[in-house]
Protein backbone atom coordinates (compact mmCIF):
# COMPACT_ATOMS: atom_id res chain seq x y z
CA UNK A 1 0.00 0.00 0.00
CA UNK A 2 1.30 3.40 -1.02
CA UNK A 3 1.96 5.18 2.30
CA UNK A 4 1.75 8.65 0.78
CA UNK A 5 -1.70 7.99 -0.70
CA UNK A 6 -2.83 6.31 2.52
CA UNK A 7 -1.91 9.41 4.55
CA UNK A 8 -3.75 11.70 2.15
CA UNK A 9 -6.82 9.46 2.18
CA UNK A 10 -6.63 9.29 5.96
CA UNK A 11 -6.65 13.06 6.36
CA UNK A 12 -9.64 13.40 4.01
CA UNK A 13 -11.53 10.66 5.86
CA UNK A 14 -10.78 12.33 9.20
CA UNK A 15 -12.10 15.63 7.90
CA UNK A 16 -15.16 14.30 6.07
CA UNK A 17 -16.33 11.75 8.61
CA UNK A 18 -15.09 13.62 11.69
CA UNK A 19 -13.34 10.59 13.16
CA UNK A 20 -10.03 10.27 15.03
CA UNK A 21 -6.94 9.63 12.89
CA UNK A 22 -6.12 6.39 14.73
CA UNK A 23 -9.55 4.96 13.77
CA UNK A 24 -8.61 5.24 10.11
CA UNK A 25 -6.79 1.95 9.50
CA UNK A 26 -6.61 0.15 6.15
CA UNK A 27 -9.09 -2.45 7.48
CA UNK A 28 -11.59 0.12 8.78
CA UNK A 29 -15.02 -0.15 7.15
CA UNK A 30 -16.50 3.22 6.17
CA UNK A 31 -20.03 2.19 7.17
CA UNK A 32 -19.40 -0.11 10.13
CA UNK A 33 -16.32 1.36 11.80
CA UNK A 34 -16.35 5.00 10.74
CA UNK A 35 -20.11 5.62 10.79
CA UNK A 36 -20.48 6.77 7.18
CA UNK A 37 -24.02 6.93 5.80
CA UNK A 38 -24.95 7.28 2.14
CA UNK A 39 -24.58 11.08 2.07
CA UNK A 40 -21.19 10.86 3.80
CA UNK A 41 -20.13 8.37 1.15
CA UNK A 42 -21.08 10.71 -1.70
CA UNK A 43 -19.18 13.60 -0.08
CA UNK A 44 -16.18 11.39 0.61
CA UNK A 45 -16.05 10.17 -3.00
CA UNK A 46 -16.25 13.75 -4.27
CA UNK A 47 -13.48 14.87 -1.90
CA UNK A 48 -11.21 11.98 -2.97
CA UNK A 49 -11.87 12.66 -6.65
CA UNK A 50 -10.96 16.31 -6.16
CA UNK A 51 -7.80 15.56 -4.16
CA UNK A 52 -6.44 12.94 -6.56
CA UNK A 53 -7.91 14.37 -9.75
CA UNK A 54 -9.48 11.10 -10.83
CA UNK A 55 -12.88 9.53 -11.24
CA UNK A 56 -14.43 6.97 -8.95
CA UNK A 57 -17.47 5.67 -10.87
CA UNK A 58 -20.54 4.64 -8.87
CA UNK A 59 -19.97 0.96 -9.62
CA UNK A 60 -16.42 1.18 -8.26
CA UNK A 61 -17.50 3.25 -5.26
CA UNK A 62 -20.01 0.56 -4.29
CA UNK A 63 -17.16 -1.97 -4.03
CA UNK A 64 -14.96 0.32 -1.94
CA UNK A 65 -16.12 -0.43 1.59
CA UNK A 66 -12.85 -0.04 3.48
CA UNK A 67 -10.13 2.59 3.69
CA UNK A 68 -7.62 0.10 2.25
CA UNK A 69 -9.79 -0.53 -0.82
CA UNK A 70 -10.06 3.20 -1.43
CA UNK A 71 -6.26 3.53 -1.29
CA UNK A 72 -5.87 0.57 -3.66
CA UNK A 73 -8.38 1.99 -6.14
CA UNK A 74 -6.68 5.38 -6.11
CA UNK A 75 -3.16 3.90 -6.37
CA UNK A 76 -4.01 1.76 -9.37
CA UNK A 77 -5.87 4.52 -11.17
CA UNK A 78 -3.15 7.08 -10.63
CA UNK A 79 -0.57 4.60 -11.97
CA UNK A 80 -2.55 3.68 -15.04
CA UNK A 81 -3.16 7.29 -16.00
CA UNK A 82 0.42 8.38 -15.26
CA UNK B 1 -17.77 43.84 -17.88
CA UNK B 2 -20.36 45.61 -15.82
CA UNK B 3 -19.09 48.33 -13.51
CA UNK B 4 -19.34 47.47 -9.85
CA UNK B 5 -21.50 50.46 -9.11
CA UNK B 6 -24.15 49.15 -11.51
CA UNK B 7 -24.49 45.76 -9.95
CA UNK B 8 -24.76 47.01 -6.42
CA UNK B 9 -26.76 45.06 -3.87
CA UNK B 10 -25.58 47.06 -0.84
CA UNK B 11 -28.31 47.38 1.74
CA UNK B 12 -30.30 44.58 0.12
CA UNK B 13 -31.34 41.61 2.23
CA UNK B 14 -30.88 38.28 0.48
CA UNK B 15 -31.92 34.91 1.85
CA UNK B 16 -30.40 31.86 0.15
CA UNK B 17 -31.80 28.37 0.78
CA UNK B 18 -30.25 25.03 -0.01
CA UNK B 19 -26.57 25.28 0.90
CA UNK B 20 -25.29 21.79 1.77
CA UNK B 21 -21.54 22.06 1.19
CA UNK B 22 -18.89 23.94 -0.79
CA UNK B 23 -20.04 22.38 -4.07
CA UNK B 24 -23.62 23.61 -3.69
CA UNK B 25 -24.86 25.95 -6.42
CA UNK B 26 -26.58 27.82 -3.58
CA UNK B 27 -23.16 28.53 -2.10
CA UNK B 28 -21.96 29.93 -5.43
CA UNK B 29 -25.00 32.22 -5.43
CA UNK B 30 -24.59 33.30 -1.79
CA UNK B 31 -20.96 34.25 -2.41
CA UNK B 32 -21.77 36.35 -5.48
CA UNK B 33 -24.66 38.13 -3.74
CA UNK B 34 -22.36 38.83 -0.80
CA UNK B 35 -19.68 40.14 -3.11
CA UNK B 36 -22.23 42.48 -4.68
CA UNK B 37 -22.84 43.88 -1.21
CA UNK B 38 -26.03 42.13 -0.06
CA UNK B 39 -26.70 41.10 3.53
CA UNK B 40 -27.00 37.32 3.55
CA UNK B 41 -29.23 34.88 5.40
CA UNK B 42 -29.04 31.12 4.93
CA UNK B 43 -30.69 27.95 6.13
CA UNK B 44 -29.42 24.47 6.69
CA UNK B 45 -31.35 21.21 6.56
CA UNK B 46 -31.70 19.88 10.12
CA UNK B 47 -30.88 16.17 10.51
CA UNK B 48 -30.25 13.81 13.40
CA UNK B 49 -26.47 13.93 13.04
CA UNK B 50 -26.39 17.72 12.84
CA UNK B 51 -24.35 17.18 9.69
CA UNK B 52 -25.52 20.16 7.69
CA UNK B 53 -25.72 22.52 10.67
CA UNK B 54 -22.01 22.13 11.41
CA UNK B 55 -20.85 22.06 7.79
CA UNK B 56 -22.95 25.01 6.65
CA UNK B 57 -22.01 27.14 9.66
CA UNK B 58 -18.30 26.54 9.03
CA UNK B 59 -18.63 27.12 5.29
CA UNK B 60 -20.53 30.42 5.47
CA UNK B 61 -18.41 31.93 8.22
CA UNK B 62 -16.28 34.04 5.82
CA UNK B 63 -19.35 35.84 4.48
CA UNK B 64 -20.72 36.37 8.01
CA UNK B 65 -24.46 35.82 7.40
CA UNK B 66 -26.93 37.79 9.52
CA UNK B 67 -29.20 34.77 9.80
CA UNK B 68 -28.49 31.02 9.94
CA UNK B 69 -31.59 28.95 10.71
CA UNK B 70 -32.75 25.36 10.23
CA UNK B 71 -35.44 24.75 7.63
CA UNK B 72 -37.03 21.68 6.14
CA UNK B 73 -39.64 22.49 3.49
CA UNK B 74 -41.80 19.56 4.57
CA UNK B 75 -42.35 21.30 7.90
CA UNK B 76 -44.70 24.32 7.85
CA UNK B 77 -43.67 25.38 11.36
CA UNK B 78 -39.96 25.52 10.46
CA UNK B 79 -40.74 27.50 7.31
CA UNK B 80 -42.69 30.02 9.36
CA UNK B 81 -39.92 30.18 11.97
CA UNK B 82 -37.46 30.94 9.19
CA UNK B 83 -39.54 33.87 8.01
CA UNK B 84 -40.00 35.09 11.60
CA UNK B 85 -36.21 35.16 11.90
CA UNK B 86 -36.02 37.14 8.64
CA UNK B 87 -38.70 39.60 9.82
CA UNK B 88 -37.04 40.05 13.22
CA UNK B 89 -33.56 40.59 11.85
CA UNK B 90 -34.24 42.60 8.72
CA UNK B 91 -37.86 43.77 8.75
CA UNK B 92 -37.90 43.55 4.97
CA UNK B 93 -36.66 41.06 2.41
CA UNK B 94 -35.39 41.96 -1.07
CA UNK B 95 -34.02 38.74 -2.53
CA UNK B 96 -35.07 35.13 -1.97
CA UNK B 97 -33.20 32.25 -3.59
CA UNK B 98 -34.76 28.79 -3.76
CA UNK B 99 -32.17 26.05 -4.43
CA UNK B 100 -33.63 22.80 -3.24
CA UNK B 101 -35.13 19.69 -4.70
CA UNK B 102 -35.60 16.04 -3.89
CA UNK B 103 -36.29 12.77 -5.64
CA UNK B 104 -35.52 9.33 -4.34
CA UNK B 105 -32.32 8.15 -6.04
CA UNK B 106 -33.93 4.96 -7.32
CA UNK B 107 -36.23 7.06 -9.54
CA UNK B 108 -33.33 8.97 -11.11
CA UNK B 109 -32.26 6.14 -13.37
CA UNK B 110 -33.79 3.41 -15.49
CA UNK B 111 -37.48 3.32 -16.35
CA UNK B 112 -39.54 6.39 -15.50
CA UNK B 113 -42.87 4.59 -15.27
CA UNK B 114 -41.89 2.69 -12.10
CA UNK B 115 -42.31 5.77 -9.93
CA UNK B 116 -44.99 5.16 -7.27
CA UNK B 117 -47.55 7.67 -5.98
CA UNK B 118 -45.80 8.55 -2.70
CA UNK B 119 -42.36 9.13 -4.26
CA UNK B 120 -43.96 11.28 -6.96
CA UNK B 121 -45.84 13.41 -4.42
CA UNK B 122 -42.85 13.83 -2.15
CA UNK B 123 -40.61 14.95 -4.98
CA UNK B 124 -43.13 17.48 -6.29
CA UNK B 125 -43.85 18.73 -2.77
CA UNK B 126 -40.22 19.39 -1.89
CA UNK B 127 -39.00 20.53 -5.30
CA UNK B 128 -41.94 22.56 -6.63
CA UNK B 129 -44.59 23.25 -3.99
CA UNK B 130 -41.94 24.67 -1.64
CA UNK B 131 -41.42 27.66 -3.96
CA UNK B 132 -45.11 28.55 -3.76
CA UNK B 133 -45.08 28.29 0.03
CA UNK B 134 -41.94 30.40 0.31
CA UNK B 135 -43.35 33.02 -2.09
CA UNK B 136 -46.48 33.27 0.06
CA UNK B 137 -44.33 33.87 3.14
CA UNK B 138 -41.99 36.29 1.34
CA UNK B 139 -44.74 38.42 -0.21
CA UNK B 140 -45.58 40.51 2.90
CA UNK B 141 -41.86 41.06 3.64
CA UNK B 142 -41.02 42.27 0.12
CA UNK B 143 -42.55 45.65 0.80
CA UNK B 144 -40.40 47.54 -1.68
CA UNK B 145 -40.61 44.88 -4.34
CA UNK B 146 -38.20 42.02 -4.62
CA UNK B 147 -36.61 39.25 -6.61
CA UNK B 148 -37.34 35.56 -6.16
CA UNK B 149 -34.97 33.19 -7.95
CA UNK B 150 -35.12 29.43 -8.31
CA UNK B 151 -32.92 26.80 -9.94
CA UNK B 152 -34.04 24.52 -12.71
CA UNK B 153 -32.57 22.21 -15.32
CA UNK B 154 -33.34 21.55 -18.98
CA UNK B 155 -34.55 18.09 -17.94
CA UNK B 156 -37.75 19.87 -16.92
CA UNK B 157 -38.41 20.88 -20.54
CA UNK B 158 -36.86 18.11 -22.62
CA UNK B 159 -36.16 14.48 -21.85
CA UNK B 160 -32.69 13.95 -20.41
CA UNK B 161 -31.63 10.34 -19.78
CA UNK B 162 -32.08 9.32 -16.10
CA UNK B 163 -33.46 12.68 -14.98
CA UNK B 164 -36.92 11.07 -14.87
CA UNK B 165 -38.92 12.11 -11.79
CA UNK B 166 -36.85 15.25 -11.24
CA UNK B 167 -37.76 16.38 -14.75
CA UNK B 168 -41.45 16.35 -13.83
CA UNK B 169 -40.68 18.30 -10.63
CA UNK B 170 -38.63 20.91 -12.53
CA UNK B 171 -41.39 21.25 -15.10
CA UNK B 172 -43.86 22.06 -12.31
CA UNK B 173 -41.31 24.40 -10.74
CA UNK B 174 -40.89 26.36 -13.99
CA UNK B 175 -44.65 26.78 -14.31
CA UNK B 176 -44.76 27.96 -10.68
CA UNK B 177 -42.30 30.69 -11.70
CA UNK B 178 -44.71 31.94 -14.37
CA UNK B 179 -47.87 31.89 -12.23
CA UNK B 180 -46.08 33.49 -9.29
CA UNK B 181 -44.57 36.16 -11.57
CA UNK B 182 -48.03 37.01 -12.91
CA UNK B 183 -49.43 37.44 -9.42
CA UNK B 184 -46.54 39.09 -7.63
CA UNK B 185 -45.67 41.53 -10.39
CA UNK B 186 -48.36 43.84 -9.05
CA UNK B 187 -46.16 44.29 -5.98
CA UNK B 188 -43.02 44.67 -8.12
CA UNK B 189 -41.81 41.27 -6.99
CA UNK B 190 -40.06 39.52 -9.88
CA UNK B 191 -39.84 35.74 -10.08
CA UNK B 192 -37.32 34.04 -12.36
CA UNK B 193 -35.52 30.76 -12.72
CA UNK B 194 -32.00 29.85 -13.75
CA UNK B 195 -31.68 26.68 -15.80
CA UNK B 196 -28.07 25.73 -15.11
CA UNK B 197 -25.86 23.32 -17.01
CA UNK B 198 -24.96 20.14 -15.12
CA UNK B 199 -22.71 20.72 -12.11
CA UNK B 200 -21.44 18.02 -9.75
CA UNK B 201 -23.04 18.63 -6.37
CA UNK B 202 -24.22 16.52 -3.46
CA UNK B 203 -27.73 16.64 -4.93
CA UNK B 204 -26.79 16.00 -8.56
CA UNK B 205 -24.71 12.97 -7.52
CA UNK B 206 -28.04 11.19 -7.07
CA UNK B 207 -28.82 11.55 -10.78
CA UNK B 208 -27.72 8.44 -12.64
CA UNK B 209 -25.15 9.35 -15.28
CA UNK B 210 -24.48 12.89 -14.03
CA UNK B 211 -20.83 12.46 -15.00
CA UNK B 212 -21.81 11.57 -18.55
CA UNK B 213 -24.08 14.61 -18.69
CA UNK B 214 -21.17 16.84 -17.64
CA UNK B 215 -18.75 15.16 -20.10
CA UNK B 216 -21.31 15.47 -22.90
CA UNK B 217 -21.15 19.27 -22.49
CA UNK B 218 -17.47 19.26 -23.55
CA UNK B 219 -18.57 18.25 -27.05
CA UNK B 220 -22.18 19.31 -27.32
CA UNK B 221 -22.39 22.76 -25.70
CA UNK B 222 -21.43 25.77 -27.85
CA UNK B 223 -18.86 26.81 -25.23
CA UNK B 224 -17.52 23.19 -25.18
CA UNK B 225 -17.81 22.91 -21.41
CA UNK B 226 -20.31 23.00 -18.61
CA UNK B 227 -20.72 25.95 -16.25
CA UNK B 228 -19.45 26.76 -12.78
CA UNK B 229 -21.39 27.60 -9.64
CA UNK B 230 -19.84 31.10 -9.84
CA UNK B 231 -21.35 31.62 -13.29
CA UNK B 232 -24.76 30.62 -11.96
CA UNK B 233 -24.11 32.94 -9.00
CA UNK B 234 -23.31 35.85 -11.31
CA UNK B 235 -26.58 35.41 -13.18
CA UNK B 236 -28.40 35.19 -9.84
CA UNK B 237 -26.76 38.49 -8.82
CA UNK B 238 -27.99 40.02 -12.09
CA UNK B 239 -31.53 38.70 -11.55
CA UNK B 240 -31.42 39.98 -7.96
CA UNK B 241 -30.34 43.45 -9.02
CA UNK B 242 -32.07 46.37 -10.71
CA UNK B 243 -30.14 45.58 -13.89
CA UNK B 244 -32.85 42.98 -14.56
CA UNK B 245 -35.77 45.19 -13.46
CA UNK B 246 -37.69 44.48 -16.65
CA UNK B 247 -37.38 40.70 -16.46
CA UNK B 248 -39.90 38.46 -14.73
CA UNK B 249 -41.41 35.03 -15.24
CA UNK B 250 -38.39 33.89 -17.24
CA UNK B 251 -36.17 30.85 -17.15
CA UNK B 252 -32.65 32.02 -18.01
CA UNK B 253 -30.33 29.33 -19.39
CA UNK B 254 -26.85 29.43 -17.85
CA UNK B 255 -25.72 26.32 -19.63
CA UNK B 256 -22.85 27.24 -21.96
CA UNK B 257 -25.45 27.42 -24.74
CA UNK B 258 -26.52 23.78 -24.63
CA UNK B 259 -30.23 24.64 -24.85
CA UNK B 260 -30.03 25.82 -28.48
CA UNK B 261 -28.60 22.56 -29.79
CA UNK B 262 -30.72 19.99 -31.62
CA UNK B 263 -28.07 17.34 -31.26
Amino acid sequence: MNPEIFEKVKSIVVEQLEVEADQVTPEASFANDLGADSLDTVELVMALEEEFDLEIPDEAAEQIDTVGKAVEHISSNIETTA
Amino acid sequence: MIGKQMLDLSGKNAFVTGIANKNSIAWGIAQQLHQAGANIGVNYLPDEKGRFEKKVKELVEPIAPDIIVPCNVQDDALMEEMFKAIANKWGKLDIFVHCLAFADKQYLEGDFSIVPRDAFSKSLEISAYSLVHFARLAKPLMKEGGSIITLSYIGGVKVMPSYNLMGIAKSALEMNVRYLAAELGEQNIRVNGISAGPIRTLASSAVGGIRDMIKHMDNAAPLRRTVTQEEVGNTAAFLASNLSSGITGQIIYVDAGFEIMGM
